[in-house]
């Protein structure tokens, strides 16, 4: 059994079809990356997988550690570890980056029956984290994501990744807007974490990001459906030859 | 299910008023309805002064040829006030006034303990003097003593009168005449306690002072009086709590307010207003009309009024302020709260007297399930008011589709020199900042309590440390619904 099972599945938005049969398995330790052009449903995918309203379920299934993961509740997959790094994070205004992280730290430990952290645990944890992904300490106390620049907005969606350690992580365009060395910082997090247990879906239109963080397998999504998948080479084809091909045969 | 249709529901779902329960003391009690006998028989029991009586009576007649002329300009919708339907004295059969703790009713300690008051000794230790009201009699003062070493008064108004008849002569209605208003008129007739402070001069009072009401007797509406008069470079800060049991008939509460501040003094007034609201279908809950003013009548005196208003059926409340002395200033910062079927209408009014006289007002309010609130606020500037300024923030934050939010901000300014400004913003929690608050794990209670408390943090910043906490908690369990 693999730790994300993914079939069939078909998604509409207000009646229209977005994603047109996935099917998509992953196992602990592996990086999955999604390529293809913009609006084929690649955050659709990520949506739905995270549990977001809106989203009809026409047909197909998707299972994680088992669970039939479309009966959850958006809050309830996080808790069991399923993490969205958003392709736009929102802004919450009045929050401290800070209050909002512990706040989303407890409530994973709420789940797991510990104890919310403690003041200074939590303040040494989060200094360390943040030392990591080279993020000025001085952010944490700013209202989450209001003012932040596109580059520091895709840094704190890492920061809280790294925090929350699920076994899931879908990385939506985490590397647009980052310049070369935000990139490295990030895909150092991101490697930072890999690990047996946990899995990566990392969507990107860019071959850039996945020489950094080089993924097992790499599929081709046009017209919401999965085209092609191949190796880590399949990325740099694309590099070259663009996404003309598939577009045609698409349309054909 | 649509975040926002969660939302809905989280919300409209019965709140859970964790006060909701009653003490059987006996009580002393006088017979329904309002007279001139009861007027009477109030300033009897509480053995006042023949002045204290005339006063009383003078605003019930004049109360009398009003009883037409309740306000009606608010908006508010609620049935008709019978007024004779109603006591208007209930006060714990204690016998003798308790000289100590240790005197005090185990039963009504007992209270106290479940609201969380700090009145044990070991608690002082918290460094809250707390006046607590019980319905219409105070029954217990801390820290009396070492107060009174310092030459403050912190007693209850029944006390003051007798104990300190010159102040409170001089004082008591100076800033809410016994003709302001339709509530506060009535409130003069039949006030029956309430708190008194004076902070002499030049000393900075080293402790909150911290008063609860709560009221319990059945049927009985509660009207204290408060006085704070802070002299000359004088400073203390204030802190008014509330929360009464549920009930299913609606219950009035009329206060009157009044802080006096000399020169160069200051006067932090925080409350934290949690009467019970009403439940899902807005039966019962308190109609909380209060009226609340502050006289800065020094050169550079300074007030700061805060509120965080959860609770009442109906909130009608504008704490206001004189700014009478030059370069004083006055402060404004409120949270108001409406869920279910509540409705607040509240706001302020800064009245630019004196030259270089300042204001600020941040109004937040917060409205969720079919509940409605208004901000209504009136910054008057004065022709000999050189120099004023005023800000004003209104912010409001919806939460669903079904409730209401309204600003009606009034500024005349009659003075070329003043400058005002004024910014107002209405806005949602989206379903975006649902899904992504979720999407970390948060449940929609915890999500929404979160993003409303990040809302009005500028307002809960305001508040003395240790209030400020539960504020926030509050804040929480007040948008509090069932969502599974
Ligand atoms: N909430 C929505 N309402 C209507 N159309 C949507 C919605 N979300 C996505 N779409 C449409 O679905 C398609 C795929 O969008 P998206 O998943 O964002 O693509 P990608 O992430 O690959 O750029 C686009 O045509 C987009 O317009
Ligand atoms: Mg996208």
């Amino acid at each position: 059994m693999s730790l994300i099972e993914i079939k069939d599945l078909h998604v509409s938005v207000d009646g229209k079809e977005i994603l047109k049969g996935i099917d998509l398995n992953m196992d602990g330790g592996e990086i999955h990356a999604i390529m293809g052009p913009n609006g084929t449903g690649k955050s659709t995918l990520s949506y739905v997988l995270a549990g977001k309203d809106g989203y009809e379920i026409t047909q197909g299934s998707v299972l994680f550690d088992g669970k039939n993961l479309l009966d959850m509740e958006a809050d309830e997959r996080a808790r069991a570890g399923v993490f969205l790094a958003f392709q736009y994070p929102m802004e919450i205004p009045g929050v401290a980056t800070a209050t909002f992280l512990k706040t989303a730290l407890n409530a994973k430990r709420r789940e797991q029956g510990l104890d919310e952290i403690d003041a200074m645990d939590f303040l040494n944890l989060i200094k360390s984290k943040t030392k990591e992904l080279e993020i000025p300490y001085e952010m944490i106390k700013r209202p989450l994501n209001v003012g932040f620049s596109g580059g520091e907005k895709k840094r704190a969606e890492v920061l809280q990744m790294s925090l929350l350690e699920p076994r899931f992580a879908i990385l939506d365009e985490t590397d647009s807007g980052l310049d070369i060395d935000a990139l490295k910082v990030v895909s150092d997090g991101v490697n930072a974490l890999r690990s047996p247990d946990r899995a990566f879906l990392i969507i990107t239109h860019y071959q850039r990001l996945l020489s950094y963080i080089v993924p097992d397998h790499v599929h081709v999504l046009v017209g919401g459906r999965i085209v092609e998948s191949g190796d880590k080479t399949l990325a740099e084809l694309l590099e070259a030859e663009g996404y003309a091909r598939f577009e045609e045969s698409e349309a054909a | 299910m649509a975040a926002t249709q969660q939302t809905v529901d989280a919300v409209r779902d019965v709140e859970k008023y964790k006060y909701g329960w009653e003490t059987n003391i006996e009580s002393d009690m006088a017979p329904k309805g309002l007279s001139e006998d009861i007027v009477r028989f109030i300033s009897a029991k509480k053995e006042e002064p023949e002045w204290m009586l005339d006063w009383r009576l003078k605003a019930y007649r004049l109360w009398l040829t009003q009883e037409d002329q309740e306000p009606d300009w608010a908006k508010l919708k609620y049935p008709k006030i019978d007024y004779q339907d109603s006591y208007y004295y209930a006060s714990p059969n204690l016998g003798d006034a308790p000289k100590s703790l240790d005197e005090v009713d185990p039963k009504l300690l007992e209270t106290y303990e479940k609201l969380g008051i700090p009145l044990r000794e070991q608690e002082m230790l918290a460094g809250v003097a707390v006046d607590a009201v019980f319905d219409s009699v105070s029954v217990a003062t801390t820290y009396k003593k070492k107060l009174n070493e310092l030459g403050v008064i912190f007693c209850p108004m029944s006390e003051a009168i007798k104990e300190h008849p010159e102040l409170v002569q001089k004082y008591l209605g100076s800033v809410v005449p016994y003709s302001d208003n339709f509530f506060a008129t009535l409130n003069c007739a039949v006030f029956t306690d309430g708190s008194f402070v004076y902070i002499p001069k030049g000393l900075r009072c080293p402790m909150e002072l911290s008063t609860y009401f709560r009221i319990n007797e059945k049927n009985t509406g509660q009207f204290e009086r408060t006085l704070i008069i802070a002299d000359e470079g004088s400073y203390v800060s204030y802190l008014e709590g509330c929360t009464a049991p549920q009930r299913d008939e609606n219950q009035l509460h009329a206060a009157v307010v009044e802080l006096v501040v000399l020169d160069d003094a200051e006067i932090k007034y925080s409350t934290v207003q949690n009467w019970y609201p009403g439940d899902e279908d807005g039966k019962g809950g308190i109609y909380n009309f209060v009226t609340k003013r502050a006289a800065c009548r020094g050169k550079n005196s300074k007030v700061m009024w805060t509120q965080v208003e959860t609770g009442s059926a109906i909130t009608w409340k504008y704490p206001s302020c004189i700014l009478q002395g030059d370069n004083s200033s006055g402060e404004f910062y409120s949270v108001a709260i409406t869920n279910n079927r509540q409705q607040a209408d509240t706001g302020t009014k800064m009245i630019h007297l004196g030259k270089n006289t300042r204001s600020k007002i941040i109004a937040k309010g917060i409205s969720a399930g079919r509940s409605n609130s208004t901000y209504r606020g009136l910054v008057r500037i004065q022709p000999k008011a050189e120099g004023a300024r005023n800000f004003t923030q209104c912010d409001s934050l919806l939460i669903g589709n079904q409730c209401g939010a309204h600003t009606v901000p009034y500024i005349e300014s009659r003075n070329p020199t003043a400058q005002t400004e004024h910014e107002a913003t209405t806005s949602k929690i989206s379903d975006e900042q649902m899904f992504y608050c979720q999407q970390r794990g948060m449940n929609p209670e915890e999500a929404i309590s979160l993003i409303v408390n990040g809302f009005c943090k500028e307002v809960l910043q305001t508040l003395p440390m240790e209030f400020a906490v539960e504020a926030q908690k509050l804040v929480g369990i007040s948008l509090e619904g069932s969502v599974g």
